[in-house]
């Protein structure tokens, strides 16, 4: 009695702590722990694009994803938004063909079309050797890409060479290759003199020079026709970062903020409300392992939103939806349990060795039942698309925090009160029905 | 005993009610949102209330993007449907409604038809996946079960149990979306997970009092009809099976009155499963084992 009676109140305070921690960190603006939420909830902007992969070596395409990967951040970077995230995700699909993708999160941009401006207005760039293949009565130019792209690029700048009009300065951008571009190009153009090495910028050829002779050290001059502003925003989204691959734009989705907040008061509105109506009804059904249940619940709940906190977890509609069924099955535990007391009560045992009992032959089935959802939140978790993740990672958190708090925390609770020789009182505390029995 | 003495009774209302709900899917169908066919859906508020929808509709048509659906939500707003929008297409449309309306874009989503397709693949593939070993667990569960149905016929038995349970509230959508115009979409596939695992976890509940009446019987070498175990079982259980239902039902119920507009049809799909599955629990999910024993007696 005395073991559990520490413990209860250990509980107890571990509990209160929970509630302060998520309260304080809530209340405090600053607080790295405050819950993140998704966009649905938050407002923003989402946009899937599709990587084309066609042109990349199987065994170079993850390094190429990574690389647009830290491309599209440093452009997301310079859009001014808090807190972006930018994702890939490689796709298997039934047929056995891979899709790779970039998810780009931007917190509190609406303006979708301001946003794809600003991602896409990245150039691709790459070289090609020309080869002439005589087709019939004309030649025509055929462009094979040499696997040097934006992606070897360290930087590009501006200068001023000797143009075709003499006395002005034609425009140039200088490109860096980084290291191992520099060994690329050095390897291109050793090996094919004579040839042309066309420049091609988003998919157009700016620049057709001739291979002249290898050239070592990494640098290349792109002398098209520019006029200087055009060589200077060249320069400038060169730098900002070539993308390795060509990306689409597959889906895109906004959330104003007024939506956003309003889908949270409702929820935690309908969330008070629900817990409130659930306890009325625990305490008048159930009486004193009722309000056990209720405390050991809230104290679930802190325990969630804790962990929640901590991990983090973003929140989303379809999380939250994932917490309240994982709510609807701590209840369960907790019912099962009692109605099992009763019947043991019935049965002319003590209150105390009741609730024992009651535990111990409620457990197979709350065992069975926990597990089997804990399983089928593993599975949804793995094969799920975003949403419904979302959903099975909440979801299955709450049926482990379910798990431990139900056998733990209600059981503890009880033992620290029930007596081991209980009067007709505490055989009606621990009764259940709207009736005096 | 009184649902095991009137099971006939109760087979034929499950019956009847699966007659109901598959008619209302294969008359009306599923109306299926982006999320699977891929597409464009905006919610758009006009401040000085709406204006009528095929006016609208009209207001649109001018940008060219083939069969538009314009549809009332809330009070004073409207979703439009589309095809896929590219960004130019979304700001004409914009431009479009708040020429001689004050407008805001509450929300806009669009889906690739590629990346639609492919949600449809996992959302089957993971119901399936999850029934499957759903099965599986039952079976491993209840493998050292006494008595004439051995641990695969209650897995199989949830099983059946499961299908029932998704199709109902499934039937009830097809209804429901037909009469007020709301589509299928990734939260709807939430909702059907849940249910899932909230009806699974009812059935266990009553066959694990079966398992133990059965392991008593057994024991104490008592010779007790299968029958009559099964209707203990059931009337046992039958108050936590209601109680549970019932406080859940509470919390959809809060949902749906206090909740966002985003998680009501969510939260009205789960209220009609759960109350659904709790009945299917009860009446038919131990009465099944009663045929599926004298099948394995045979």
């Amino acid at each position: 009695m005395t073991r559990f009676r520490v413990s209860a109140v250990v509980a107890l305070l571990v509990g209160f702590l929970l509630a302060y921690f998520v309260w304080s960190t809530e209340a405090n603006p600053l607080s790295s722990y405050r819950f993140k939420l998704g966009l649905d909830l938050a407002g923003g902007t989402e946009l899937v694009y599709k990587a084309d992969m066609s042109q990349t070596a199987t065994s170079e395409r993850s390094d190429a994803l990574g690389a647009l990967q830290g491309v599209i951040e440093r452009r997301v970077n310079m859009f001014g938004v808090a807190e972006p995230l930018v994702q890939t995700e490689e796709v298997s699909a039934l047929s056995g063909t891979t899709e790779d993708r970039l998810i780009v999160d931007l917190p509190g941009v609406t303006d979708i079309k301001a946003a794809v401006t600003a991602l896409g207005a990245t150039p691709t760039l790459d070289f090609r050797i020309a080869t002439t293949a005589a087709t019939g009565t004309s030649t025509e130019a055929t462009f094979i890409p040499t696997g040097l792209t934006g992606r070897y690029l360290a930087s590009a700048s501006l200068q001023f060479g000797s143009g075709a009009t003499a006395g002005l300065a034609a425009p140039q951008v200088l490109l860096n290759f980084n290291s191992e571009g520099a060994k690329l190009f050095e390897k291109i153009t050793s090996e094919n003199i004579g040839q042309v090495l066309a420049i091609f910028l988003d998919g157009q050829p700016i620049s057709t020079p001739v291979i002249q002779e290898a050239i070592p050290g990494g640098q290349a001059t792109i002398s098209g026709k520019f006029t200087a502003p055009e060589a200077r925003d060249l320069v400038r989204n060169l730098n900002f970062g070539a993308l390795p691959v060509p990306i689409e734009l597959e889906s895109s989705s906004a959330v104003g903020p007024t939506l956003g907040a309003a889908a949270i008061n409702a929820g935690v509105v309908a969330g008070i409300i629900g817990f409130a109506i659930i306890a009325l009804f625990m305490i008048a059904w159930y009486r004193l392992p009722g309000v056990v249940a209720t405390i050991a619940l809230a104290e679930y709940l802190a325990f969630m939103l804790a962990i929640i906190k901590v991990i983090p977890v973003t929140l989303t509609a379809s999380g939250i939806a994932g917490l309240i069924i994982s709510v609807g099955m701590a209840v369960d535990a907790n019912v099962l349990i009692f109605e099992r007391t009763k019947e043991e009560l019935r049965g002319g045992k003590s209150p105390r060795e009741a609730v024992h009992i009651g535990f111990s032959r409620a457990w197979p089935a709350i065992r069975d039942g926990h597990l089997t959802m804990i399983i089928s939140g593993v599975i949804l978790f793995w094969l799920g698309t975003s949403i419904v993740q979302g959903f099975a990672l909440v979801f299955v958190l709450g049926v482990l925090a379910s798990f431990v708090s139900a056998v733990s925390l209600s059981r503890v609770y009880l033992l620290a009160i029930v007596p081991e020789e209980g009067e007709g009182a505490w055989k009606f505390l621990l009764s259940s029905g709207f009736r005096k029995h | 005993m009184f649902i095991i003495n009137h099971r006939g009774f109760f087979f034929w209302l499950t019956g009847l009610i699966l007659a109901g709900v598959i008619g209302a899917i294969v008359v009306w169908g599923l109306p299926l949102g982006i999320d699977f066919t891929g597409g464009s859906l905006m919610q758009v508020s006009y401040e000085n209330g709406r204006p009528a929808l095929t006016d609208i509709e009209k207001q649109i048509t001018p940008v060219g993007l083939g069969t538009i659906s314009v549809r009332a939500s809330g009070d004073r707003a409207v979703a439009i449907r589309t095809r896929s929008q590219t960004p130019g297409e979304h700001e004409a449309i914009l431009g479009a409604l708040s020429a001689n309306a004050s407008t805001t874009e509450v929300a806009y989503t669009s889906v690739g038809p590629a990346l639609g397709s492919q949600f449809t693949h996992k959302a089957v593939w993971a119901i399936l996946a999850v029934v499957l070993v759903i099965m599986l667990y039952i079976a491993f569960a209840f493998r050292r079960v006494s008595g004439p149905v051995p641990g695969w016929g209650y897995g199989f038995t949830v099983v059946a149990m499961l299908a029932i349970d998704i199709i109902v509230p499934t039937g009830f959508y097809a209804a429901y979306a037909h009469f007020t115009g709301a589509e299928v979409d990734s939260l709807f596939i939430v909702a059907l997970l849940s249910l899932l695992g909230y009806c699974v976890n009812d059935v266990i509940v009553i066959f694990d009092r079966v398992r133990e009446h059965l392991a008593k019987n057994e024991r104490e070498n008592n010779k007790e009809p299968f029958e009559e175990t099964i209707g203990k079982s059931i009337s046992e259980t039958m108050t936590r099976s209601i109680n549970t239902a019932l406080t859940v039902v509470l919390a959809l119920i809060a949902l749906i009155y206090f909740g966002a507009e985003t998680t009501r049809n969510f939260a009205l799909v789960m209220l009609v499963g759960i109350v659904a599955g709790t009945f299917s629990s009860i009446a038919r999910s131990a009465p099944l084992l009663i045929p599926i024993a004298k099948w394995f007696k045979k």
